[in-house]
Parts: structure tokens; C-alpha cells; sequence
């Protein structure tokens, strides 16, 4: 086992523990006393078995975003999910058209495979949030083109907790009769999601920003109207020719028991960590130019995203050596570039520099909260000290009006 | 962030005794103080240094220093490291101090060699204006 470890964890927005009673239902499908068969193996006890659990495994996951069982297409995480997603539908429907809406604060997962079919001759519109973090209908409204066949838009920003309005842009998309994917990675067990209702396509899930294993995910891909789409791996066609590959018996087990949870859970959840938002939000407004990225009214509370201004945001991790969080500076990069979605709102540089992600989940506790409140405010405070921008902030210079000696 | 136990111990020593590191500030006005600043909040590091010189022979002894640095963990490691380097030099030794010295002292990954460059630049400027008010 690990050694011991004081560091308190509020970075579940990056990924959560694996829940005891995951781990314990995961560990029937492995050893030579469990149900390790190939759930593809037809011919005997071992794959029926086994091909039962996934099947179950699968049912958990549609249950908790109420959609039919066999609209859940197994991937190796959310971003093999996105990739399927976005690659999948611009194949498929290339006759159609070639323009893809998306925003500028999608994950990676999302940019990266829009870029890459950029490449391939696809136009691609990267839309703004407004400066709340948030995409509106409205936005995507007005960039939809003649040619354009895919909207895909996240639920819940993993930097920021925003959470956008898929139900408006749906609507739109289901109108102009545009396919309409949904990053839900972030969503499972922090908010209701009913696919009967929504008016999405396809959309992406994780296991494990959901107290399920890494390495598993999913892919909704609407039935009533169907949506097809190209596969992007092949190899015996497993799931319905979307997904080809060995399934994993263990990791679906697990994603299916971690979904399972979520469902019976999400309000005792959800509740609990409202209140530590409240108290968090509450007490580090004590501590002066503090500022909360993303609009507080249309945001989870799972994630709170904090800008301390006249401190950086990399040293401030450092202080908080005993805290696991995220900054929202990339300055470990070579390129030193802040939070590409930081600056997509239009916070200024070094605002975007001085950005803190906390996010809390299952298993935190009030204890953790308030340590991590008193740690905080002292090395924000330290940090300051050394700082020669809040020196000069106290000398009334205006920052803005300095002409700095960059190198 | 794969820091050297170096900066890590260097960045907290800085951090959780100032004053014996020499985080503070002179009158930026006095005849004898140069003062250095170097970096822009945009880019995420801002080094300011300040030497605290008298005249000794033909030349001028640094002796005192004062900084405050915005930045990462490896941006104030190098400020401090800096400064310890700098008390009891010549402005002529303090000139000659190169960016590889920190580098080597802290063990900064290739990454991090910027900070370095940094706080360089920061004690040419702080020279500069001191030479400047002789």
C-alpha cells in the first residue's frame, strides 16, 4: 500500500476515487474464481456470463441518463467518446455539409479532433462564452450555416462548472435538422440528465470523474431519430459496428455499479457539497481581490474556480503543497500560456494566471474544507508579501498604466 | 510540476521567513539604492530587485538587496537565490554573474530556464539605475 498522505484532495473535477463498493463488484470479473469470460464469446457459460454483466453494466449507465440501453455505445473513456463523436458524425454526413460549431472552452478532446478534421477540409467555428463562462443558444443560433451539420457543445465546463443551457441549444439544432453531440464527462451524478426529454444526439460520459474506473466511458448515440456514425476503430465490429475491441468486462462492471450509485446518491451528494461551496465562497471572500470565474447562478457546486489577483497561480500551488488542486495556469507548458478558457472570457492575463481550480466530491469532508480555507488565506497572504504588483497595488499604482520590461 | 527538492526548499524558506531572505523594499529615491524591474504580469513573472551600494576604491560594493517576485515557484527561487549571491560583490563581479549560475544552483528544468534569465536581467537593471544616479 501507499505511504500515508496528509494531502487533502479537492481536485475530483480531474478524477475521483474509485467508490469501495466500485472496487468490490469490479473485482468479480478478473480472477479465475470470477466471471472473467469474453463477454463475446458465445459458445459457453464463461461469455454468457459475462456478457450478462456488461449487459447490466450497460442498463445502470441508461438508467441514470434515461435513455434505452441500447443507445450506449462503450468507449475507453470520454475522449475516445468525444473523438467518435465529432470524427464519427463528420464522416458519415460529409455529404451533407462541412461546418462545425463548437466553443473555444471545450475540452481538448473536443478541439483537437475538430482541428484535426480541419485539416481534412472541414470548417470548423469556434464560438466565445460570454464572459460568465457561458455558450448560449443564441450564439450557436447565429453561426449556424447552410453547411453546417454538427453542433457540439460541453454540458458542464471541467475548468469553470458553468453549466450551458443544451436544452435551448438543442431545440435549435433539432430544428435545422443539425446533429447536436453533448460533453457530458463532468455531469454524471452533479446534475439530472434525461435523454428522453433532452434534445441531444449523442453525447459523451466518463467513469471516473464519477467515483468509476479510469480507461472507460461511453457514447449516447440517439436511436428516435437516428444518428449514425463512422467508426473509428475496427476490428470485429463489437457494439454494433461502432466500436470494435474486446469489451472489458471489469471496467464496464465498474462504470455500471459507479452510475448505478450516482443515481441513488446524487442528491445526498449534491447537498453536501452545496454546503461546502457556500461555506468556501463565503469565506474566501474574506480575502481581498479575490475573484470566482464563471457565473456563481449558472454553475455547479462541485467546482469553484478562483482568480487571486497579485499572486501567480503556479507559487500558489506550491504554498498549498498539502492541497491537491489545479491551476488554471499552464506554466509548466513551454508556451506559459494561461487557461486557454480563463481567457476566452476575457479575464486579463494575469488574472488567468492566478487561477485555482477546487473541486470537491464524495468524499470530502467539512474538516478538509475549513483546513484548506485557514492554509489558503495564509499563503495567498505570504505570496503577497513577496509580490511587487500587490506592493505597488498598495502604493495606488494602477497596474494597467505600467510599461513593463517584458523579456 | 517536477520541481528540484532545491527550488521546492528554497521557494518554501523563501516564503516562510522574508525578512532573512531579504523580501522588502529601500526608498527607491535614495542616491545609493539601484532598483531593477523586470518581467510583465501577462507573462506570469515580475521580478523587482533593489542593491543597496557605497563606493569602496575604484568601485561600488553591493551591500544590501531587497526583492519581491510574482511568478512561479521557480521565478522567486531564483530571485533568492540571486540575492544571496549578490551581498559583498562588486558591481563589476555583480555584472558578471551569468543566468547558468541559478540554473546550475537550483537545478531548473530547461522549462524553467526563463526564471533565470529573469533574475539577470533583473540585477543588470538595478546596476544600471544605480550607475546611472552616481
Amino acid at each position: 500500500m501507499k505511504e500515508k498522505n496528509n494531502t487533502i484532495y479537492l481536485d475530483y473535477a480531474s478524477t475521483t476515487p474509485v467508490d469501495p463498493r466500485v472496487a468490490k463488484r469490479m473485482m468479480e470479473f478478473l480472477t479465475p474464481d470470477g466471471e472473467f469470460g469474453n463477454p463475446a464469446s458465445r459458445s459457453h457459460r464463461y461469455g454468457w456470463k459475462a456478457d450478462e454483466a456488461v449487459e447490466e453494466a450497460r442498463s445502470h449507465v441508461a438508467n441514470l441518463v434515461n435513455c434505452d440501453p441500447r443507445e450506449i455505445v462503450w468507449t475507453s473513456g470520454a475522449t475516445e467518446a468525444d473523438n467518435l463523436a465529432v470524427k464519427g458524425i463528420a464522416k458519415f454526413y460529409k455529404t451533407k455539409g462541412n461546418h462545425i460549431i463548437t466553443s473555444k472552452i471545450e475540452h481538448k478532446a473536443v478541439l483537437d479532433p475538430c482541428r484535426q478534421l480541419e485539416r481534412d477540409g472541414f470548417e470548423v467555428t469556434y464560438l466565445e462564452p460570454n464572459e460568465g463562462g457561458i455558450i448560449t443558444p443564441e450564439a450557436v443560433q447565429e453561426a449556424i450555416k447552410d453547411s453546417t451539420i454538427l453542433v457540439s457543445i460541453m454540458h458542464i465546463n471541467n475548468e469553470l462548472g458553468t453549466l450551458n443551457n443544451i436544452d435551448g441549444i438543442g431545440r435549435i439544432t433539432r430544428e435545422k435538422g443539425i446533429f447536436f453531440h453533448v460533453d457530458a464527462a463532468q455531469s454524471t451524478g452533479k446534475v439530472p440528465i434525461d435523454l428522453k426529454q433532452l434534445p441531444v444526439d449523442l453525447m459523451s460520459f466518463s467513469a471516473h470523474k464519477t467515483y468509476g474506473p479510469k480507461g472507460v466511458g461511453a457514447l449516447f448515440v440517439r436511436r428516435k431519430p437516428r444518428v449514425r456514425i463512422e467508426a473509428q476503430i475496427h476490428g470485429g465490429g463489437h457494439e454494433r459496428g461502432m466500436r470494435s475491441g474486446t469489451l472489458p468486462t471489469h471496467q464496464l462492471v465498474g462504470m455500471g455499479e459507479a452510475f448505478r450509485i450516482a443515481k441513488i446518491d446524487m442528491k445526498q451528494d449534491i447537498e453536501k457539497i452545496k454546503k461546502f461551496h457556500d461555506m468556501f465562497l463565503d469565506q474566501v471572500n474574506d480575502i481581498e481581490h479575490v475573484y470566482l470565474n464563471g457565473d456563481v447562478a449558472n454553475k455547479v457546486p462541485n467546482i469553484l474556480n478562483v482568480s487571486f489577483n497579485f499572486v501567480e497561480g503556479e507559487s500558489l500551488i506550491m504554498g498549498l503543497k498539502d492541497i491537491a488542486v489545479s491551476s488554471g495556469s499552464a506554466c509548466t507548458s513551454a508556451s506559459l500560456e494561461p487557461s486557454y478558457v480563463l481567457r476566452a472570457l476575457g479575464r486579463k492575463d494575469e488574472l488567468a494566471h492566478s487561477s485555482i481550480r477546487f473541486s470537491f466530491g464524495r468524499f470530502t469532508n467539512e474538516d478538509e474544507v475549513l483546513e484548506t480555507l485557514s492554509i489558503l488565506k495564509n499563503v495567498v497572504e505570504r505570496l503577497r508579501e513577496l509580490s511587487p504588483l500587490w506592493e505597488m497595488h498598495l502604493d495606488g499604482i494602477d497596474l494597467d498604466t505600467v510599461e513593463w520590461k517584458t523579456h | 510540476m517536477a520541481y528540484s527538492k532545491k527550488v521546492v526548499d528554497k521557494f518554501e524558506d523563501t516564503l516562510n521567513n522574508p525578512q532573512a531572505f531579504k523580501v522588502g523594499r529601500f526608498d527607491p529615491a535614495e542616491l545609493n539604492v539601484g532598483t531593477g524591474m523586470v518581467g510583465a504580469p501577462a507573462c506570469g513573472d515580475v521580478m523587482k530587485l533593489q542593491i543597496k551600494c557605497e563606493p569602496k576604491g575604484n568601485s561600488h560594493v553591493i551591500k544590501d538587496v531587497k526583492f519581491k517576485t510574482y511568478g512561479c515557484g521557480s521565478a522567486i527561487a531564483s530571485s533568492s537565490e540571486l540575492v544571496e549571491m549578490l551581498i559583498g560583490k562588486t558591481l563589476e563581479e555583480a555584472k558578471a554573474i551569468k543566468n547558468i549560475e541559478i540554473v546550475e544552483a537550483l537545478e531548473l528544468p530547461p522549462i524553467k530556464i526563463h526564471c533565470s534569465v529573469l533574475a539577470e536581467d533583473s540585477i543588470r537593471q538595478a546596476i544600471e539605475d544605480y550607475e546611472s544616479k552616481q
